[in-house]
């Protein structure tokens, strides 16, 4: 780990880039909002933007505590209101997605040497980004993982890597994408950096709209039967075959896919980034529905489902699921 | 007659308890559930709400204390069809047997223990509430007719259908009820399966544009499949389904209720049998088959 005393100067990381970035404001501290903001705190000051005014006084009172692959207590400064923060660098937007308009109408007008930084599942949150500032955006999908176990406390569970990208119509340079993907190194979160994330971001796009509806209607964490195909009930199918229509819809938008979502799913369940053979991933979506909360249906399988039709490509089965998930999600209920 | 009700859950007693009301009828139960049986022979078996009938019949959880029966309703879940019929089927062995089941499938599974086999729907519904005591829910009409190729002769459908008719139970006798027993399967598939994923009662389920989309999907994958086997339906599930939403507004269908309680579905006699159909007929049937996995996943879900 870098040590803090280090924090105020620049820094190079092994890819060569240099590391220019000494106060960033995370927005939304979530698990990965919580991951990163630890995570940065160990080299830069990091200042946390939060709704609750309760958790802003915890994370001012105790700092950050992050345990499991990692195991530290970073300390940050947490508001409510972003005048009581430090003008920060870089900005990690890390609420869910429909929250981000609200994190980016927060910081209209404001910062404008600062880049902005997008964490979001699915598409689309970089254009709510760009409608509130031209600030250079940077594009990512985390395959990180964590739990919170309380407003001071995350729980880091599977170290996989953070893809970047440009976002290209903000006109930022990769240059940029490697410094944001050379601090992330330096605190030792795994990275890497795309000239085009739009191949990566699919590639999660579709993996997400199909773990995380399959497991918000069966109340099964992301299991092995995820990729099981013996019988002709098996869930395993059902995943292949949501899969095929992801594809087929990325490759209507003209998308090559960084790596096939079926084998990302059956690389999941076989728990080879835990070792652990109990382990089992409940993806947000799940726990959303447990908790009553809103779920990012609109922006994962939602998304898709859009694509699909502006696009003209048949895709009855995400279309299903995706409705059977907005009747299931009890937080559209009132 | 003798007429043995095989699994008294709530339509077993329904029919049971009709049954009871007549006197040239000797209406048997035969059921797992001790308390149950214990309940119906102690304080007789009541039906409360659509109407009120209170009959004796006889309960037992021992089938060796059957007598030899004319006739065999049964009424089990679809997963307790095999076991049911190695238990009770000597005492069918000069009789006909009945389902009135969900789905498909359980009358090839009766063909194998009864020498006469009778194809069966029902609409009638409710729920057990207590030992002995069945809310009655919804009213409603049963078709039955000779199931191929160990089929009842039609003066036993016939005969049937009079007794459950006079008993006050509607059941029509027909030379092919395949038609009954496809609109409700494709009604069932649509509602069940879609309610228990939902988790929303039968028609606020279809009320939902978003999951009414999907029932709408479901029906339409059921129908053809239905017409590629050449039957007529005795009712289009569609219109089915938009006449059930003001009358069972509220209810839970039994799938539904299965998945509250933890215990296992029917979705392979429902969602599960019309994909096995399409496969046969070479029709796709993708809504049917996601609603299947899925409600196996659910299953699943409880054993983690």
């Amino acid at each position: 780990m870098v040590p803090r005393s280090c924090a105020r100067h620049p820094r190079t990381s092994v890819s060569g880039a240099r590391v220019s970035f000494d106060r960033a404001c995370v927005i939304g501290a979530g698990s990965i909002g919580s991951l990163c903001a630890g995570h940065l705190g160990q080299v830069a000051e990091v200042s946390v933007l939060v709704r609750r005014p309760e958790h802003a006084a915890e994370l001012n009172a105790n700092g950050l505590r992050v345990s499991g692959k990692s195991d530290f207590t970073s300390r940050v400064t947490a508001a409510t209101d972003p005048d009581e923060l430090p003008v920060p660098e870089l900005i990690i937007i890390a609420t869910k997605a429909m929250q981000v308009e609200e994190a980016a109408a927060a910081i209209s007008g404001r910062y404008p040497d600062a880049i902005v930084m997008t964490i979001q599942n699915g598409l689309g949150t970089e254009d709510v980004v760009a409608a509130h500032g031209s600030w250079p955006i940077v594009s990512s999908v985390t395959f990180m993982s964590g739990t919170k176990e309380s407003d001071s406390h995350v729980h880091y569970e599977l170290d996989t890597a953070t893809w970047m990208g440009p976002f290209h119509a903000s006109g930022t340079s990769f240059e940029t994408v490697k410094e944001i993907g050379a601090l992330f190194e330096s605190v030792g979160l795994k990275v890497e950096v795309l000239p085009d994330l739009r191949p990566a971001q699919w590639s999660k796009l579709i993996f997400n709209a199909s773990v995380n509806p399959v497991s918000a209607l069966t109340d099964l964490p992301h299991v092995q039967l995820f990729a099981r195909r013996d019988r002709d009930s098996d869930l395993g199918h059902l995943m292949f075959d949501l899969i095929e229509e992801g594809k087929r819809v990325a490759a209507a938008a003209g998308v090559e896919l960084f790596e096939d979502p079926w084998e990302m799913n059956s690389r999941a369940v076989q728990q080879g980034s835990t070792h652990d053979d109990e382990y089992a991933h409940v993806p947000s979506m799940l726990a959303d529905v447990r908790a009553g909360r809103r779920t990012e249906i609109d922006f994962i399988l939602g998304s898709l489902v859009r694509e699909a039709h502006r696009l003209g490509v048949a895709a009855p089965l995400s279309e299903g699921l995706y409705r059977l998930v907005k009747a299931r999600d009890r937080s559209y209920d009132e | 007659m003798k007429v043995g009700i095989v699994g008294s859950g709530a339509v077993g007693s329904l029919f049971a308890a009709h049954l009871g009301q007549l006197d040239d009828v000797e209406t048997w139960i035969y059921d797992v559930s001790q308390a149950h049986v214990d309940a119906i022979n102690a304080n007789g078996l009541r039906l409360t709400g659509v109407g009120e009938i209170h009959t004796h019949p006889v309960a037992t959880t021992d089938p060796t204390a059957l007598p030899q029966l004319d006739f065999g309703i049964v009424a089990t879940k679809g997963m307790h069809t095999r076991g049911a019929m190695e238990a009770t089927g000597a005492a069918f062995a000069g009789g006909a047997v009945c389902s009135v089941q969900n789905g498909i499938g359980n009358e090839e599974i009766i063909a194998e223990f009864v020498p006469a086999v009778i194809r069966g729907t029902t609409f009638p519904a409710g729920k057990l509430i207590e030992p002995g005591v069945v809310q009655w829910d919804t009213a409603g009409s049963t078709w039955i007719g000779p199931f191929e190729p160990k089929p009842a002769t039609m003066e036993q459908v016939e005969a049937l259908a009079e007794a459950l008719t006079r008993s006050g139970m509607e059941t029509l006798g027909l030379e092919d009820a395949r038609g009954a027993q496809w609109t409700k399967l494709i009604f069932n598939a649509a509602s069940n399966a879609l309610c228990s994923l939902t988790q929303l009662p039968h028609g606020r389920a279809a009320q939902n544009e978003q999951v009414r989309w999907v029932m709408d999907g479901v029906i339409a994958e059921g129908k053809a499949v239905a017409t590629a086997l050449g039957i007529e339906m005795e009712k289009d599930p569609a219109i089915f389904l938009e006449e059930s939403i003001v009358p069972a507004l509220d209810h839970k269908p039994s799938m539904l209720q299965d998945v509250l309680a933890g215990r296992l579905t029917e979705v392979d006699q429902l969602n599960g049998g019309i994909v096995r159909f399409g496969e046969e007929t070479g029709i796709d049937t993708p809504l049917n088959r996601a609603a299947w996995s899925l409600v196996k996943g659910l299953e699943a879900s409880w054993k983690l």
